[in-house]
């Protein structure tokens, strides 16, 4: 008898419009009481982010970062499991692609370093994530909790190898040596090559990697046997065991599937950009994650659009924050916040508002059908 | 104002969201009857009920009791006006005695032991003027559910209510269980108390009440006096056409055995016996049925003989392999030795709620053959296997693209069994076939199962629903306590003894 409340494309076009612009909209107050204007705070983050080559470059290497922990949050979510943990495997796969590409260094080509490098670091994030798997499936332990732990562990691992293990010798920064053949090419360099001048920017072939994921999770998810238990396990963890489906087993293949993609901010980060072994690289994309893939609805294609709206953020944040005084790097952090806050926590907020005229309608729909 | 009616509902209107759940209800009913309200499900009797007890607020219309218009907000302007409503799942603190239960949210001042006294005195009365009897001291936690059933209708009588709804009262109680409670409410009726019976079995309803409004689609489409009426007459109300309310089946020819489960034990937490030495055999060609009060290791023992629970004792042949506890038969295993199952919590294991109708026609089979296909799923025979089955059927709409929790309760069921039945299984096991299944549905489900049967499966039949069992099985087995109390054949079961050993006593 209950009806879908709203049409599907209000639910996932016009809702999180509305959330984005309730968003901005207090935003744009926190900025006016900083005594600033937001329509030129509005222009000054559209410019950064969107006005230059340079910009644009910048925009989607931070989007590239956002699809990995977005895929990552929305595959386990559709399993019914919060992977509170892309940051810590995003951490550890730059780690397990740093010590493939420093391994395969020397008289390795390329074509071969490159993709045992991005197999390593979806390995080592798969088994970052596949440990909190299996303390839930077959001992119980929260996945939240377990997950959160584990980003710590991740973090105080990596600054003891960094500064005991890995260091450069003689450096004075814990940072490895400098790879040499595992370098994803930059997409401005070959722009370039190509005869287009466009601006140096950190933007990788990872970005076309990120894509491609997202086309492997829509399959998966969407078009296999596989998807079809994973989503039967999110919706009614019963009735998947019902449809022959060992949840236990499940959970722990999910959560692998899940922290691999996290582990491919490793491939951008480390193979792509820093081209050597550093501290802190996956800040923030971890947490991030979970919002895009909140907004985007734990669709593929809505995990893009969200990652782009996170990627115009951050970069046109950065540029505002050098434009404009008043603006500061926290406030860049508040706005983010508050989109995350009203595209996630509060996604619901505008809700009644947009199904008020659907209900109009309808009533007045039905006396009319049965006469 | 000595004739105006106990409670009189004009034009009660309520909307959730698009769904108009009531139009224009209006009603009447006289002080010292006992009143049903029938329907099918979703044809707005709780509702309106629910808003004469406060629990919903109507969209339109107009409340009376006693003649006079009454705004009733919440329950405890319902309970203050006179009226107490006992719910199908009860409201009770287990761990509290049946004294406290009855008190609770009715102490009067700070302290307890006066509240407590008064409401002893009190129960006593009412035990002696309504036949009420239970335990005052007892934990309710440890009563049987009749039993609880009577603490709930003491905290109603206790609160001074003088029209006592009930919703759906005997899904849960045994025929003696029934019986005591009719004769509860008829001794409620002689002192006075108005009765509202909202039920969907026309029997009970046929035996205790005076008056009768049906309603569907939200509306009250007819009343009758109880006595110019029959069930056959309330059934076409309810559906709007026709219905057969009985079942041809010719005599069995059971065949070699398909299933046969031996010495089967399940130990709950704490190590309680929730299946106790349980053996059965299903032989092809055979409805075996299961009748017990729910609770009584029903739910266990489907979980078990489907793969889903894996039990602590015991051995099950099926298929020609033998599997012994603890180490037990898979739900994908027991499914490729043709055992296809139809839970009774449909919502539980039968379906997700994010699937469309489609996704949900091949749970269970996502990974054969044509859904299947080198490794992607093949969304158009899902799509065509739907339609199959929902033509089959006779699922409404048939829309495969639909999502499945959007179909009524009785249009789910038919998927769920149209899916199971056409994997052609040996054996099929089925809880409750027709629970929240409109009645026009029912006989159409006894009919495919019945027709399975002669086509040479073996079905185990659980239902709650004791006319159910008696009209289906072949065989019956009572289960009590987590034991096979007593077995009967099909065509000699009568309802005083399986209602016996569905209490437990020894027949």
């Amino acid at each position: 008898m209950s009806a879908r409340k709203l049409p599907l494309w209000v639910d996932i076009g016009v809702l999180p419009v509305a959330n984005v612009l309730i968003a901005l909209l207090i935003a744009g107050l926190v900025v006016l009481a900083v005594g600033a204007s937001p329509l030129d705070a509005v222009k000054g983050m559209i410019d950064g982010a969107l006005g230059s080559s340079e910009g644009i470059g910048y925009m989607l290497y931070y989007t590239t970062d956002y699809i990995f922990t977005g895929l990552a949050v929305a595959v386990a979510f559709h399993a019914g499991l919060f992977n509170i943990g892309g940051e810590g495997q995003a951490y550890l796969g730059g780690l397990g692609a740093g010590l493939a590409a420093l391994a395969l260094d020397h008289g390795v080509s390329p074509a071969l370093a490159i993709p045992l490098a991005i197999a390593a670091a979806a390995a080592v994030g798969a088994l970052w994530a596949a440990i909190p798997g299996y303390l839930q499936a077959y001992r119980g332990s929260h996945i939240v909790i377990t997950t959160i732990m584990f980003n710590f562990i991740a973090s105080a691992l990596m600054v003891y190898l960094m500064v005991n293990v890995l260091i450069a010798p003689g450096s004075m920064s814990p940072e490895s040596r400098e790879f040499t053949a595992a370098n994803i090419p930059v997409i401005s360099d070959i722009l370039t090559h190509w005869g287009y001048a466009v601006d140096t920017s950190p933007l990788n072939l990872s970005f076309v990697l990120a894509i491609a994921c997202c086309f492997v999770v829509w399959i998966v998810i969407w078009h296999t046997p596989f998807g079809y238990e994973v989503r039967a396990m999110g919706f009614n963890p019963n009735a998947a065991v019902y449809a022959g489906v060992n949840p236990k087993r499940l959970t722990v293949i999910v959560m692998c599937f899940s922290g691999a993609l996290a582990g491919l901010v490793g491939v951008n980060e480390i193979l792509g950009v820093h081209h050597r072994l550093l501290l802190d690289f996956a800040g923030g994309y971890g947490f991030g994650g979970i919002a895009v893939a909140l907004m985007g609805r734990n669709h593929p294609l809505g995990i893009v659009l969200a990652a782009l709206l996170f990627g115009i953020l951050q970069q046109g944040g950065t540029e505002l924050s050098f434009d404009m005084p008043q603006i500061t790097r926290d406030m860049v952090v508040a706005i983010q916040g508050l989109v995350i806050l009203f595209s996630g926590a509060l996604a619901n907020l505008p809700r009644p508002l947009l199904e008020a005229p659907f209900h109009w309608l309808a009533r007045r729909r039905t006396p009319a059908e049965e006469a | 104002m000595a004739d105006a009616p106990a409670l009189e509902l004009r034009g009660i209107e309520k909307f959730f969201g698009p769904v108009h759940a009531n139009r224009g209800v209006s009603l009447s009913i006289p002080r010292g009857a006992i009143a049903g309200i029938i329907g099918e499900n979703g044809a707005g009797k709780s509702t309106v009920m629910s808003i004469v007890y406060g629990l919903y607020a109507p969209d339109g219309g107009e409340i009376l009791i006693d003649g006079a218009p009454v705004k009733i907000g919440s329950p405890r302007d319902a309970i203050a006006k006179g009226v107490g409503m006992v719910h199908q799942h009860f409201m009770l603190v287990d761990t509290f005695t049946v004294l406290e239960n009855v008190i609770l949210g009715a102490e009067a001042g700070g302290m307890l032991k006066p509240s407590l006294a008064k409401a002893r005195g009190e129960l006593k009365r009412l035990e002696r003027e309504y036949g009420l009897k239970v335990d005052p001291d007892a934990l309710v936690g440890t009563l049987p559910v009749g039993e609880q059933q009577r603490v709930e209708i003491l905290k109603a009588l206790y609160r001074g209510a003088r029209i006592l709804i009930l919703d759906e009262p005997t899904a849960v109680l045994t025929p003696q269980e029934t019986d005591q409670l009719f004769r509860i409410l008829q001794a409620l009726k002689g002192k006075g108390t108005t009765v509202i019976l909202i039920s969907h079995k026309l029997r009970e309803i046929m035996a205790v009440t005076d008056l009768v409004y049906v309603m569907r689609h939200g509306q009250v489409v007819a009343e009758r006096n109880t006595a110019d009426t029959s069930r056959e007459d309330l059934a076409e109300l309810m559906v709007g056409r026709k219905v057969r309310l009985d079942l041809d089946k010719a005599p069995a020819n059971p065949a070699a055995v398909a299933l046969s489960a031996d010495k089967i034990g399940v130990r709950g937490k704490g190590g309680v016996a929730l299946l106790d030495n349980v053996s059965l055999t299903l032989r092809a060609g055979e409805i075996v049925g299961i009748a017990g009060v729910s609770g009584n290791g029903q739910t266990e023992l489907l979980e078990v003989l489907s793969g889903i629970r894996a039990p602590s004792s015991g051995t099950l042949s099926v298929g020609g392999k033998t599997f012994a506890a603890p180490r037990f038969a898979t739900p994908a295993q027991m499914r490729v030795l043709g055992v296809a199952h139809v839970p009774e919590d449909r919502h539980r294991y039968g379906m997700c709620a994010g699937f469309t109708a489609s996704e949900t026609s091949v749970l269970g089979i996502q990974r054969d053959a044509p859904f299947a296909q080198r490794g992607l799923t093949n969304y158009g025979a899902m799509t065509q296997h739907c339609d199959v089955l929902m033509e089959r059927y006779d699922v409404r709409p048939r829309r495969p693209q639909q999502l499945a929790i959007n179909f009524s309760g009785g249009n789910q069921q038919k998927l769920v069994l149209a899916r199971e039945t056409d994997q052609e299984p040996k054996v099929l096991l089925v809880g409750q076939p027709t629970r929240g299944v409109d009645i026009g549905a029912i006989a159409f489900i006894h009919r495919q199962l019945v027709a399975l049967r002669d086509g040479g499966a073996a079905i185990l039949v659980v239902s709650v629903e004791l006319d159910e069992v008696m009209a289906l099985a072949d065989r019956i087995l009572v289960l009590y306590g987590g034991r096979i109390v007593g077995e009967v054949a099909g065509g000699r079961a009568d309802e005083r003894t399986l209602g016996l050993m569905m209490a437990g006593a020894t027949a």
